[in-house]
């Protein structure tokens, strides 16, 4: 980074520091906060839809569907997370690659498994095994973004199937009277006001999130955590800047994030919170309607 | 200057469609000098100039990715890198899961590392890193194992005082001790483990197998092999005959 860097044997003090906290391998951590901040913001969008859908799908009048959403939630909020988040991408890359293998290679004549083996061939391979780095680590954030959105959408589901239950029946019986249909009621009446009902829950579930990032490692993406770790570990002279065992400031860098990230939630949700309740039949609604009475 | 340029980009572009397909490289990058993640975030160490060599003699072209030492069997057999080279013993037990090349280190042995010399190593706390020779053996000797996800881990935890020993290939430890100031040193006898250290394949990658096979003999036969082993584990460190 800086021109005094190039020797790092004989550099001391701020410089030596200036030098150590710039190198490239110190740029990719900090790039990794981007990505897991990053990696969030896309998340939450998905989560939200698989959780839409979940719910809708349980109270469909449609058996079938209503089967789906009920088993997808349950099945999901019953297992641990972490098999999931191992099954998830795993399940997804095999099942992608043998697709694409069905149409690609159809006069393959060797089995897919070979005992332990997943073997497909080159033309299958997702992302093709010539593609540059940059592409596997794309394909891998959205295996893990799928498999994010998979767990934390079961719990959304849960959450706002909750929430469409507490909006008060008078408010979807009047609807009905007015002549609306139920595709009518449920875009005007339902979904605007359960929203109220389901942010306490939602927010829980945005803060589970924040913290579980860390998970993203066990799928090979290389995040906060893992370089925390790699960089504080102590360093040999077979590294450019060799240190002991500096994990602690690393992991107490880490903290200062975590807080501070949850904090500016914590801000955000509640500015939301208030807007939500506005003119709603809830407590906090009606405290407002008697603030600006 | 121009034509110049043009000229290397369609060289490097038409080069690049001759060579074979790209065989991916998986190691963990956190046990050095065996591979590490050097300060510009590339891995480095003796198995990626290793690595690179055997690529070369092969002509195949090669990239490095890293991987969690946990999961690091699981993800070569899923397809997601071709190769390990990650300082892995070969031993049965691995040999039945995944297949071996011949080996690039001759069997080399394990070492105690403690704070001091009269540290208890069959009866005390001993670190080892998860799923390697050096765990299996510490369960059998009957010392408490306390097993960690790095290497670096295994050593932090006899420097604080949460394990007695580490136990550890000789050629991670010695640089660390060295460094260490006095504060560590190796304890007891050194331990022959496992059939020294190969690169790994899936049991179906034959053909792959073959050509890094070759490429390793050729080495250790015009002593290359043996002229990097010396570069990166020291003049004590042992070489092929």
């Amino acid at each position: 980074m800086f021109e005094y860097c190039a020797n790092p044997d004989t550099l001391e003090g701020v410089r030596w520091v200036s030098c150590y906290l710039t190198t490239a391998k110190h740029m990719m951590f900090y790039e990794s906060f981007l990505v897991v901040i990053g990696l969030m913001l896309i998340t939450v969008p998905c989560a939200m839809a698989f959780g839409f859908g979940g719910a809708l799908a349980a109270r469909s009048h449609v058996a079938p569907l209503r089967w789906i959403g009920k088993g997808y939630a349950a099945m999901v909020r019953g297992v641990p997370d972490i098999a999931f988040f191992l099954f998830v991408p795993l399940a997804l890359d095999q099942g992608l690659e043998w697709m694409r293998h069905k149409v690609k290679c159809p006069d393959w004549d060797q089995p897919i498994r070979q005992g332990n083996d997943f073997v497909v061939c080159a033309q299958a391979k997702l992302p093709l095994g010539s593609a540059p780095q940059w592409q596997h680590e794309t394909y891998g954030i959205i295996l893990a973004v799928a498999a994010f959105a998979f767990v934390f959408g079961a719990f959304a589901a849960h959450v706002l199937s909750g929430a469409m239950n507490a909006v008060p029946k008078a408010q979807l019986e009047t609807a009905e009277a007015y002549g609306m249909s139920r595709g009518q009621i449920t875009r005007r009446i339902l979904i605007p006001q359960m929203w109220v009902y389901a942010l306490p829950g939602l927010s829980n579930l945005w803060m589970v999130l924040i913290k579980a990032t860390p998970l993203l490692f066990l799928l090979g993406v290389q995040d906060i955590v893992y370089w925390a770790r790699e960089l504080g570990g102590s360093k040999t002279s077979a590294y450019a800047y060799p240190h002991p065992d500096w994990r602690l400031y690393y992991f107490l860098a880490l903290l200062v994030f975590y807080l501070g990230l949850t904090k500016v939630s914590e801000i955000g949700l509640s500015r939301l919170n208030r807007r939500l309740s506005r003119g709603q039949a809830t407590m906090a609604g009606e405290e407002q309607r008697k603030a600006t009475a | 200057m121009k034509t110049l340029i043009q000229a290397t980009a369609i060289l490097a572009l038409t080069a690049g469609m001759g060579m074979a397909q790209t065989v991916r490289l998986g190691t963990e990058g956190a046990y050095p000098p065996y591979n590490l993640i050097n300060d510009a975030g590339e891995v480095d160490g003796f198995e990626r100039e290793l690595g690179d060599e055997l690529c070369k003699r092969a002509e195949l072209t090669c990239e490095w990715v890293t991987n969690d030492w946990d999961s690091i069997i699981p993800n070569l057999v899923s397809g997601n890198y071709d190769v390990i080279m990650a300082g892995m013993s070969i031993t049965p037990e691995r040999d039945e899961v995944i297949d071996f090349t011949q080996n690039y280190t001759p069997p080399s042995s394990s070492s105690y590392v403690g704070l001091s010399d009269d540290v208890d190593i069959t009866g005390g706390v001993i670190a080892a890193q998860t799923a390697t020779i050096q765990a299996a053996h510490v369960a059998e000797t009957g010392a408490t194992l306390l097993e960690f996800a790095t290497p670096d881990e295994t050593v932090a935890a006899v420097r604080n005082g949460e394990a007695d020993a580490v136990l550890a290939d000789k050629d991670f430890l010695v640089p660390i001790v060295a460094e260490s100031g006095g504060e560590l040193s190796f304890v007891g006898d050194d331990v022959p483990l496992g059939g020294g250290v190969g690169a790994g394949l899936r049991e179906s990658d034959t053909e792959l197998k073959e050509k890094l096979d070759a490429a390793i003999g050729s080495m250790k036969e015009d002593g290359t092999l043996n002229a990097m082993i010396t570069k990166w584990f020291g003049e004590d460190a042992l070489t092929y005959e």
